[in-house]
């Protein structure tokens, strides 16, 4: 494979032996050393991918057999994990975790008189006041701003949501986890058409 | 002969304006006298690796030291690469210092290991101590800072940069007496919990020359105005969290507090950002010339705009959330950008989660000429865009490019990325950094040693066919001193033919290679300038066949020999005793 002598890696020119100093059996060692890293060589990328480490099996598993790398119904499995790659110190990737514990979850967001939905990702947003934004920067509207009595009284337009029971309810009342969980699709109404849902209490 | 007529002193006063190691290294070289001249007025020492040399020679040779900087563990501990136990303990360093250097004021410590016996040791030892900086180091809790705090009546410095505490209670801030005044940076980013807030903010109030204040995640976004009206001469803030209730108090506090800060340089934290804060710190930006936003969890457009208002920006670090939009928007803002920095918000995940791709960096390296220093995670590349960069950024220093996948292939041909990195050393002909990915064979390897001459730190991982890959690295960069290689098919040939190589060199770091413990011991005993370490957790490779591969090898040239507290993971391979003892 490699011609070792014509690249200026002469071993026999070093003074480097493999094997204790004043014993005849240098170069029946060397031969040894040779033959048997020679056909080591040859095994290298077998070793490498059979041996028992962690790493170097895992990827074999995760590049080598890119076609298998998928579920039956095609979505793609998430890596195989290597010890110390990508090399990403520890501090940053618990920074990440605490924002990506599984993966995204879209929902349709409906406007009344938009011609067509749109879909956000829940899972981007920390609080009430950036879905707000975010759905204000969406649709060029304006939502305003909640309050416990008075829901979005002033704002042109209202959110509202369908829970898990079906009920259609208005964004901001329960915390924001609690929303998370429970919120299945959004529709932002015309304030007029809102004035169900802000009950006087 | 002329020399002999210089007095001393003036000797000495030429030597004191000499600061790089190098000069003084050389200066100190020209003959006997102007060694001990140097000697005695050596101030500050570098030490890259702590196994290199004893504490004891460096405190005989200059007893006048009041600035120490040490190194420990290899870079690649970083990425749990060095198993735990593997050393870098500071505490012989401070035992000796304690009793050689009473007057030292400056201790910079890296990947070290340092307990709370040694900060308390550190405290009472040194009357005039003034800055203590731990970068990546473990083992401490905060007991440790308490005794830093209440002991170190000069304290100018506590920097913990990105070390690891034990966090037991937030009140070790407390222990600053009421009269410390002196402290000009603190950095306490890394602390998990909570400090005590109303100590912080009595501390700050209390210390004019405060530039540098990186609180920690814990401290929220209401009480950052308090700390900033006590401060409006920072230049350096990184910030807690920043999320909150969107108050607009808080708000209209913010942009106030941040208004009065007419120095700010440099923004740090971001921790939980919510975007509609981001816009209270738009008053500062223009001043802003180094921006870390590797934690803010932003879409593109809000990152997009913070950025473009810095047009100062010098350095830049974000996460990959920036996208190719982002980064088209930077390059066209920012034309001081010298170093950029895109890390991976999802390094785990099969798919890639945002639109970022070479063309990023492509826009970047295209429209920011001051561009030099380059990390960045992505998780495609082609040699058309590595050709394109290297063209573009002659004047890069430091290039570390991460494509996420192992062995992927130029994404346009499908073949290796070798004329892509071939591109960037042969272009690139100050590179001093160099970190590959992708797919790559032995050729990369060949433009490499060919080209990269002022190569000074190389970082390999899956990479290469055979010995001849690591062959042409060793025989070619001239200035190469660290080379750290991981799950690479290189074996004991090339390693054997460059074993003179080594001792040029500050250390070589290769795991899950093909080289044999055989080649280890004949390494060790043939080289008496070097400490060869195998660390195998799989128990004594003596245990196996001597072709077998070591799991981990480290080499570093040392002059303080063999290392005496190696844990039970790790053998140092025996120099050749006999040829020691005749000379």
């Amino acid at each position: 494979m490699e011609n070792y002598e014509a690249n200026g890696l002469n071993l026999k020119a070093t003074e480097l032996r493999l094997g204790l100093p004043g014993t005849g059996n240098e170069q029946q060692q060397q031969d040894q050393y040779s033959s048997s890293s020679s056909s080591h060589q040859q095994n290298v990328k077998n070793n490498y991918n059979n041996n028992n480490k962690r790493s170097s099996s895992e990827i074999a598993s995760s590049c080598d057999d890119e076609q298998q790398q998928q579920h039956d119904d095609g979505a793609p499995l998430a890596k195989a994990q290597v010890v110390g790659w990508p090399p990403v110190r520890s501090y940053r990737k618990n920074v990440l975790e605490k924002k990506n514990p599984e993966s995204s979850m879209f929902l349709k967001v409906s406007m009344d008189g938009a011609p067509y939905l749109r879909k956000i990702d829940l899972k981007f947003y920390n609080n009430y006041f950036d879905l707000l934004k975010g759905l204000e920067n969406m649709f060029k509207c304006t939502i305003g701003v909640y309050s416990e009595r008075e829901g979005y009284n002033g704002s042109e337009h209202v959110p509202t949501y369908e829970d898990k029971d079906g009920d259609w309810m208005l964004v901001g009342d329960v915390p924001w986890d609690m929303f998370v969980t429970s919120c299945k699709r959004l529709r932002i109404m015309k304030a007029s058409e809102a004035k169900g849902l802000v009950s006087p209490l | 002969m002329a020399y002999s007529l210089i007095p001393e002193e003036v000797l000495e006063h030429v030597f004191s304006f000499l600061s790089s190691d190098r000069d003084r290294n050389s200066v100190s070289s020209v003959c006997k006298s102007w060694y001990e001249i140097e000697r005695w007025c050596r101030r500050r020492i570098f030490i890259g690796n702590c196994y290199s040399v004893s504490a004891e020679m460096v405190t005989r040779r200059f007893p006048e030291v009041r600035e120490v900087e040490i190194k420990g563990k290899p870079h690649f501990a970083d990425f749990n690469l060095v198993p735990e136990g593997w050393g870098g303990y500071v505490k012989p360093w401070i035992r000796v210092m304690s009793g050689a250097y009473p007057l030292l004021e400056e201790m910079k410590l890296k990947r070290m290991v340092v307990t709370d016996e040694c900060l308390d040791l550190i405290s009472r030892s040194f009357n005039n101590f003034k800055v203590l900086v731990l970068t990546s180091c473990e083992g401490f809790t905060t007991h440790g800072l308490a005794s830093i705090a209440a002991n170190c009546r000069n304290l100018r410095e506590l920097d913990l940069r990105e070390s690891e505490v034990e966090d037991l209670s937030g009140h070790w801030l407390s222990h600053f007496p009421d009269n410390c005044t002196s402290l000009v940076s603190l950095n306490i980013s890394c602390l998990g919990s909570e400090v005590s807030f109303s100590a912080l903010e009595r501390l700050v109030t209390r210390c004019p020359n405060l530039r540098t204040l990186r609180l920690n995640r814990a401290v929220p976004l209401d009480k950052l105005p308090n700390l900033l009206q006590r401060a409006p001469q920072l230049v350096e803030l990184g910030t807690g969290a920043c999320s909150a209730e969107i108050r607009s108090d808080i708000f209209s506090n913010l942009t106030e507090a941040f208004l009065a800060c007419k120095k700010l340089r440099a923004l740090s934290g971001f921790w939980d950002v919510v975007p509609a804060y981001l816009p209270a710190m738009y008053p500062v930006c223009s001043g802003i010339t180094s921006l870390n936003l590797s934690y803010a969890i932003v879409q593109s457009p809000d990152l997009g705009k913070l950025v473009s208002q810095c047009i100062n920006l010098q350095r830049l670090w974000v996460l990959d959330y920036i996208e190719d939009t982002g980064l088209e928007a930077l390059s066209l803002s920012c034309k001081d950008l010298q170093e950029l920095r895109v890390f991976p918000s999802d390094p785990f995940g099969a798919e890639p989660n945002v639109s970022l791709t070479e063309k990023g960096l492509v826009s970047v390296s295209e429209g920011c000429p001051k561009l030099q220093s380059v990390l960045y995670f992505c998780h495609q590349m082609s040699n058309a865009a590595l050709i394109t960069i290297a063209k573009n950024r002659p004047n890069l220093i430091r290039f570390r490019l991460c494509i996420i996948e192992p062995h992927a292939p130029d994404y346009l041909t499908l073949g290796p990325l070798d004329t892509g990195f071939g591109a960037i050393v042969e272009n690139c002909k100050e590179l001093r950094r160099l970190s590959l990915s992708g797919l790559l064979t032995d050729r990369v390897f060949e433009y490499i040693g060919t080209h990269a001459k002022k190569l000074e730190m190389l970082s390999i991982a899956f990479a290469g066919d055979s010995d001849l890959g690591l062959h042409h690295v060793l025989s070619g960069c001239e200035s190469l001193r660290k080379l750290e290689i991981r799950d690479c098919p290189f074996g004991d040939k090339a390693l054997l033919a460059n074993a003179a190589k080594l001792e040029t060199m500050r250390s070589l770091w290769m795991s899950s290679c093909s080289v044999s413990f055989g080649a280890c011991k004949l390494l060790g005993k043939k080289l008496p300038g070097l400490n060869v370490e195998v660390i195998d957790e799989r128990g004594h490779p003596g245990s196996r066949p001597e072709s077998c591969p070591v799991e981990k090898l480290y080499i570093y040239r040392t002059v303080g020999g063999q290392r005496v507290d190696t844990p039970d993971f790790v053998w140092t391979m025996e120099k050749e005793e006999e040829v020691l003892l005749t000379e």
